[in-house]
Formats: structure tokens, sequence, C-alpha cells
């Protein structure tokens, strides 16, 4: 029970209720003020993705209670349900049945019991080298060559973004850091707040200041006002949570601000593949938000770099 | 209990979004038709029905397919209620006769007030155009004009479990129920036909 002797998770989580708490009493607020249709359209969005992130806050608090395991359980299955958004939406062929069934019932387990196991050596090579030569093997196997790149390409792709890179969220519970041991959950939670938060802020910032696109062609709600203005705060924030991590405050800001450029670049990477495929979200299991891809786009991209900085840095 | 175990594992495993585009589930007495395209297809149509329209609805599935062993025997006969039909004939019977037995037994489940789920196709498809109808919904039809034809498009669900697997891939489905239609009184076959199954395929169209 990590939270009942960790002064600065239970800060962490203090504060993330107190902010919950503001939200929706704004939230509330704002309903009342709204008159016209569109205002209130937007109003309740942003109440329904208010009370989504009550729920994902709660789940995410009680897997970090219940220990390490929790929190590789929980990615495993956003890992699991991220894919089979992903999946959905690229045209595969009957012939890759049994690649697929390889893909979610044996390599996405496999690669977070690594991950549960700290065996760095095996799980950032599981997906990028393993499974990567033999899901094409598989395929080839079937004996169906009709778009044969595109198909392994796409399941490929699929489980670097939605199983590899996520895993590396829960891979910072096993991360070593010189002179501070292994401080666990403290990194995934500054990982999470400040990409979340990141993505969070630059929505506000976007909704109150933002004119100019940043990416008409991808994602029509992204501005540059929203970018920047997101970014900084997203960056300052970061900086302010330094007492919770092992970086002295400059470092904090800097990997903030590193956490909030990938996970931007995350959401646009998504917002692509989404507009190729022809939709608007990836699945409707988040009321608000969408799918879990969705609302995981921007934490594929920032949680492999974060890991791999830090450990590059601070690794001991 | 059963059934709604079963109807709530299918949803989950199909995880499927549902559409009543053209329709409301309501107590109208029903024959719904759907591409067929996966073993999926039935139950999967069959769990999106609220529990009381569920128990009145009755699936037309094949007898030798059922009847193979004891776990479907049961299955269709308490759960599904399954209205089984004969597809292999017994030597010397007239031809036409499975066809005609085949509609008998719809016509008498209509006039027993339930409803239907047809695959009109009559087996399984590749999943990329609908086959041409089998004519039993046009015979059927002519005999209980009254009842409502409503289109069903099942969408993925050949992906999750194509022909010849017997392990599902948990991908997402979606299931769009349609604008209803009825037999006009001085249709042709063919032409009946071939709008119902334009009727589904609109439906694909729109998805």
């Amino acid at each position: 029970m990590s939270l009942l002797h960790d002064a600065a998770l239970q800060r962490l989580f203090g504060g993330l209720i107190i902010l919950l708490v503001v939200a929706t009493v704004v939230g509330r607020l704002v309903a009342r003020r709204a008159r016209d249709e569109r205002a209130l359209a937007t109003v309740r969005n942003l109440n329904a993705r208010i009370n989504a992130w009550w729920v994902m806050c709660v789940i995410f608090a009680i897997s970090v209670l219940i220990g390490p395991i929790g929190a590789v359980i929980l990615f495993g299955l956003i890992s699991f349900l991220a894919l089979r958004e992903f999946i959905t939406l690229v045209p595969t062929r009957p012939a890759d049945h049994r690649a697929l069934l390889w893909s979610f019932f044996l390599i996405t387990p496999l690669q977070y019991w690594l991950v549960a196991i700290h065996w760095y050596g095996l799980f950032s090579i599981l997906i990028p080298v393993y499974a990567f030569l033999f899901l094409a093997l598989r395929i080839a196997m079937s004996g169906d060559p009709t778009n044969f790149l595109e198909r392994v390409s796409a399941i490929q792709w699929a489980l670097m973004i939605c199983v590899y890179s996520l895993s590396y969220a829960p891979a910072l519970l096993g991360l070593g850091i010189r002179g501070h041991g292994t401080p666990g959950p403290t990194l995934l939670l500054f990982l999470v707040i400040v990409v979340q938060g990141s993505d969070v802020l630059q929505y506000i910032f976007g909704k109150l200041f933002g004119r100019r696109k940043i990416a008409p062609h991808l994602s029509p709600n992204k501005t540059v006002e929203g970018f920047v203005g997101g970014v900084a705060a997203a960056t300052l924030l970061g900086a302010l949570l330094w007492w919770a991590t092992p970086f002295a405050i400059w470092q904090a800001g800097l990997q903030a601000l590193i956490i909030a450029l990938t996970g931007f670049a995350g959401g646009l990477v998504m917002s692509a593949v989404k507009r190729d495929r022809g939709v608007k979200d990836f699945g409707t299991i988040i009321a608000g938000h969408g799918g879990i891809l969705d609302r995981v786009d921007s934490l594929t991209f920032a949680a492999p770099i974060f890991f791999h900085v830090t450990r590059f840095f601070y690794g001991g | 209990m059963i059934a709604s175990i079963l109807a709530t594992t299918a949803r989950i495993v199909a995880g499927s979004t549902v559409r009543w585009a053209g329709c409301a589930p309501t107590e109208e007495q029903r024959i719904y038709i759907a591409n067929h395209t996966s073993h999926l297809d039935f139950i999967v149509l069959w769990s999106h029905l609220p529990p009381w329209l569920r128990r009145r609805t009755r699936p037309v599935a094949a007898r030798d397919y059922w009847e193979r062993d004891r776990l479907r025997r049961y299955l269709a006969a308490h759960v599904f209620n399954a209205l089984l039909i004969d597809r292999t004939a017994a030597p010397g019977t007239p031809p036409g006769q499975l066809g005609r037995q085949a509609v008998d037994q719809m016509v008498e489940a209509l006039s027993a007030q339930q409803s239907l789920i047809l695959f009109p196709e009559g087996t399984r498809g590749a999943g990329e155009d609908l086959a041409s109808f089998r004519s039993g919904l046009f015979h059927v039809c002519r005999a209980k004009p009254e009842v409502e034809v409503v289109p069903v498009y099942l969408e993925n669900l050949n992906r999750i479990l194509p022909k010849g697997h017997l392990l599902p891939v948990p991908m997402l489905s979606r299931i769009t129920f349609g604008t209803p239609l009825r037999l006009q009184p001085d249709e042709t076959k063919d032409a009946f036909l071939e709008r119902a199954r334009q009727s589904v395929r609109t439906l694909r169209e729109a998805a």
C-alpha cells in the first residue's frame, strides 16, 4: 500500500481531487450561464469530459494503490482496448486472423508480463524485433499476398503504438534512478499528470484564445494559441511538481516540456491516422472523449521518450 | 439467466454499438433480415434486442448445424428458441418440399405472434457483397403481408470471426437497424427480393 506511506503520492492525489472538485463546480456554473444551442453543446461535452475524468482518476488511483502490479494490469487493459480500436480501423483480411490472435492474446500479455518482472532487456525488444519479424512470417504463411505490405505494416504499427509504446508508462515503476533507488509510482504519476494536464491545458487555451489553426487538415481543433499556451502551462505545472520527483526544479520543468511536446506530436500523428481512416474518434467507450486511444494518444509518444530520456540522464 | 449472460458476452466480444436508424425496438411483429458473414451474426443481433423482445423473437437456423451436439441442441431449444429448418432432404422427397416446409414453419411462428431473425442469403458470404436473397422471404411475406420486414446491417463481424475459425479476434462491430418495409399488394417476387436486398445494402453505404 504505497499510498499510505508515500507523502508525495498523497499530495499528488489530493491535488488531483481538489482540481476535479474545482472543475466540477466551474462546469456546473458555466452550464447555468450557457444560452444558445452551440454554447450548450460545448458545455455539455465539457461536463461529460469532467465526469469521465473523475472515473479515470478513481480507476488510476485504485490501480496505483494496489501496488506495481495494479498499474501493469491497468495499462495492459488499456493497451488491449486501444489495440482493438486500432485494428478495427485497418484493412486486414481473413488470412490475417491467426496473426491477430497472436497479437491480442499472446504478444500483448507477454509484453506486460515482461514489464511486470522488470526484464528491460527483453521488453524493450520483444515487439520491435521478435513480433516484428514473426508477424511478417505468420502472414506470409497464410498464403494471401493481396496488399501484403500494407497489412503487415498496419498490424506491426498497431502493436508498436498501442502495446509497445504504452507499456513504457508502467515500465517506469521498475526504473532505477541514481541516488534515489526506484522512485516507482511518483515517476508514473508525474508523466500521466503532465501529459494529460498538457492535453487539458491545450484544450482550455485553445477554447479561450484559439484563432490560428495549427494543422487544419489533420486536427481542426488544434490552434497555435492552444499549443503555445498549453505547452507553456504544462511545463510550469511539471516544474511545480518537482518535489514529488527525483529532479531539480529546472530539470522537472525541462522534462515536462519534453513530455508536453512529444504528447502533442502523439495527438497530431493519431489525428492523421483517424483522418486517413475517415473517422472522428477511435471509439465511443469514454463519454465526451471518444475511444480509449483518443485519451491516450499523447501518452503513446510521451511515455517511451520520457522513459528513455530519464534512463539515459538519471538511470542508475 | 443463461440468455442474459450469453447476450452480454456476445456484446463484449463483438464490442458492438447499435444504431436504431430507421425504427425503434417496439412490440411490432417483425422479420429482421440481415447480411450473413459469421457465426456471430445471429447471436450478436439477438443480443442487441431488449430482453423482453428477445423472448419473442426466434432466429431461423439450420437444423443440421444446431442439432449436431447436446450443447447446441440445448441452446437452440431452450435459450434462443430457434426455429430449426431442414436443409438436407431425405431421399425421395419431391423437389421444393423442403422450402415449402420451411415457409410453413415460419408462417406458423408468425401466426403465434412471434418475430423472426432471418438471413435471406441462405448461407454465410465472404463479407464483400450481398448474395441474392432466397425466395422464402417472399413466400412468408405473401402469407403474412402485415408483418414488418426490418433490414439490419451487421458490420465487421466477419473480421471478428471469419468462416472456418474458432477463436474470435476482439475487434469492434456495428449494427444498424434500418427503415421497415412491407410487401406491396402487386409486387412481384423478384422486385420484392431485390428491394429487400437493396434496403440492407444501403445501410452499409450509410455506415
